[in-house]
């Protein structure tokens, strides 16, 4: 075996390498275009000024990491509405099955995904907070 | 001309002081920017970018890591020899920069009629118009090289533990089982000049252009050194004694602060001097085309071959992958040894039908 030549062939892949385009981000600067099905943070959806979930309970059912908490409440009209609506962001995993369970499609996923927080208080999103801007 | 000190004029005396300082501010300021160099361009060979924050494309980073270093906690563990641990960093530090005095740069400037030979231990002869320098340049260089080791070998043994301890044995025997075959490459070097004196070698190079490299001449010792000079400096493929994977940080693994600072300068002071002497012995120093005309070009063409060099062993680092402890030790003794050893027979008979 000669231990020259792949020594050679080695050097001469990462000379090439050298002359490449790097592949890094540099982050905070340049911000990396999320995928139009990328599974960020939730969003509750909003229609006639009014979040379109009907607290059917589906949602806290299907997840894996039991992180949605909803309460129902009976609004002016006597329509069954969502009065507490809070995603525990520390236990969420991002599967979307939330959104898949969803048969109102209430709830949908956002390509935010700079959640990081200061408290551990700050990882409860609230209706407020979910709300679709 | 002027004052006279001990028989040598005044001009000697500030020649002198001003070629150390020059050939140290180029050793320290390589050394920083070498660390710089290393990282990025072993960043962009794995199609990273590198330091990018410090500075316009991180050229401050070796500032703010030497500050860094500077500022950090000094801690001696509480079992180790407190005097050997001290003294060990130092030791490191110091021949790898002693080193460089004998190494020629440059040609013979002339400097307000008083002629310089372009080497920190040298002077010229102003009667005779002779340049003199250690007549022994190439064993001072081996001596030093062997006493970093020293440094090594006392700070794995003086932290008390046992990585440090494992890393220092191991800069010993890859020490020892490397400088043989560096040496026996040398010596196929003298065969063919005569001489040891750095000086004498760079000029006996200077013939046909180029072409009288000893490169050209002993390209298998060249290649020999080259290899057993980046063990003996203990870099990738060969950086056994600090091992992160295996031994955490090997014989440095207890030190912090300025003392870890002085590992690493070390380090990289090694691969400029390693680097300067493979030039000097095998691509003729400072010569090249119209260096003997102008000598500051001599001076470019030394610092170009240097870090050409330089780039080499980056290039060797983002390459290859660690040896393991029997694979080095197979390298050194069975492979290395002997082909350098043919290599004197080879050129012993050679040289005895050319003459």
């Amino acid at each position: 075996m000669n231990p020259i030549t792949p020594i050679v062939h080695g050097l001469k892949i990462t000379l090439s390498h050298l002359f490449m385009k790097p592949v890094t981000l540099q982050y905070p600067d340049e911000r990396p275009k999320v995928a139009e099905r990328f599974r960020g943070l939730h969003a509750l959806k909003v229609s006639h000024n009014n979040a379109k979930c009907v607290a059917c309970y589906l949602c806290p059912t299907v997840c894996p990491a039991k992180c949605i908490t909803v309460e129902a409440g009976e609004d002016a009209n006597h329509n069954k509405y969502a009065a507490k609506y809070e995603i525990d962001m520390l236990r969420c995993i991002f599967c979307g099955y939330c959104v898949e369970a969803c048969p109102v499609d209430a709830i949908k996923m956002t390509g935010e995904f700079e959640l990081a927080n200061y408290s551990r208080d700050n990882f409860i999103y609230t209706k407020e907070r979910l709300l679709e801007k | 001309m002027g004052i006279e000190i001990l028989g040598l004029p005044m001009m000697y005396y500030i020649a002198m002081v001003a070629k150390v300082l020059v050939a140290f501010l180029f050793v320290l300021l390589t050394v920083a920017y070498a660390t710089y160099a290393e990282r990025k361009i072993i960043g962009h060979m794995q199609v990273r970018l590198g330091p990018m924050r410090t500075g316009w494309h991180g050229l401050l980073q070796p500032i703010a890591d030497g500050l860094k270093l500077f500022f950090k906690e000094e801690i001696i563990p509480s079992q180790a020899s407190t005097f050997a641990f001290l003294i060990a960093p130092v030791i490191a530090l110091v021949p790898a920069f002693m080193t460089f005095a004998v190494i020629p740069f440059g040609g013979v400037i002339e400097v307000a009629g008083y002629k310089i030979p372009l080497q920190v231990a040298s002077y010229i002869d102003v009667a005779s118009g002779k340049v003199y320098d250690v007549n022994v340049g190439v064993l001072y260089i081996l001596a030093m090289s062997s006493l970093g080791v020293y440094g090594i070998v006392l700070a794995g043994w003086a932290s008390n533990s046992k990585y440090s301890l494992m890393g220092g044995l191991r800069a010993s025997a890859q020490l020892i089982s490397y400088e043989l075959s560096a040496g026996l490459a040398i010596v196929s070097v003298f065969m063919l000049s005569q001489t040891l004196s750095l000086n004498e070698i760079v000029n006996q190079q200077s013939s046909f252009n180029g072409l009288g490299w000893y490169i050209f001449k002993q390209p298998l010792a060249a290649f020999l050194f080259f290899i057993c000079s980046i063990a003996e400096i203990n870099r990738t493929p060969f950086d056994l004694p600090e091992a992160e994977t295996e031994l955490v940080s090997g014989f440095c693994t207890e030190y912090s602060s300025m003392k870890y600072a002085m590992f690493f300068m070390a380090e990289y002071a090694n691969m400029i001097t390693v680097c300067a002497l493979t030039t000097t012995l095998f691509l003729g120093g400072w010569n090249g085309p119209f260096a003997t005309v102008f000598p500051l070009l001599g001076l470019v063409y030394f610092v170009a071959k240097v870090y050409f060099l330089i780039f080499f062993c980056m290039w060797i680092r983002a390459t290859l992958p660690r040896y393991r402890y029997d694979q080095l030790m197979h390298l050194g003794w069975k492979v290395l040894l002997p082909i350098s050893l043919v290599n004197i027979v080879v050129t012993g008979i050679i040289g005895y039908f050319i003459k």
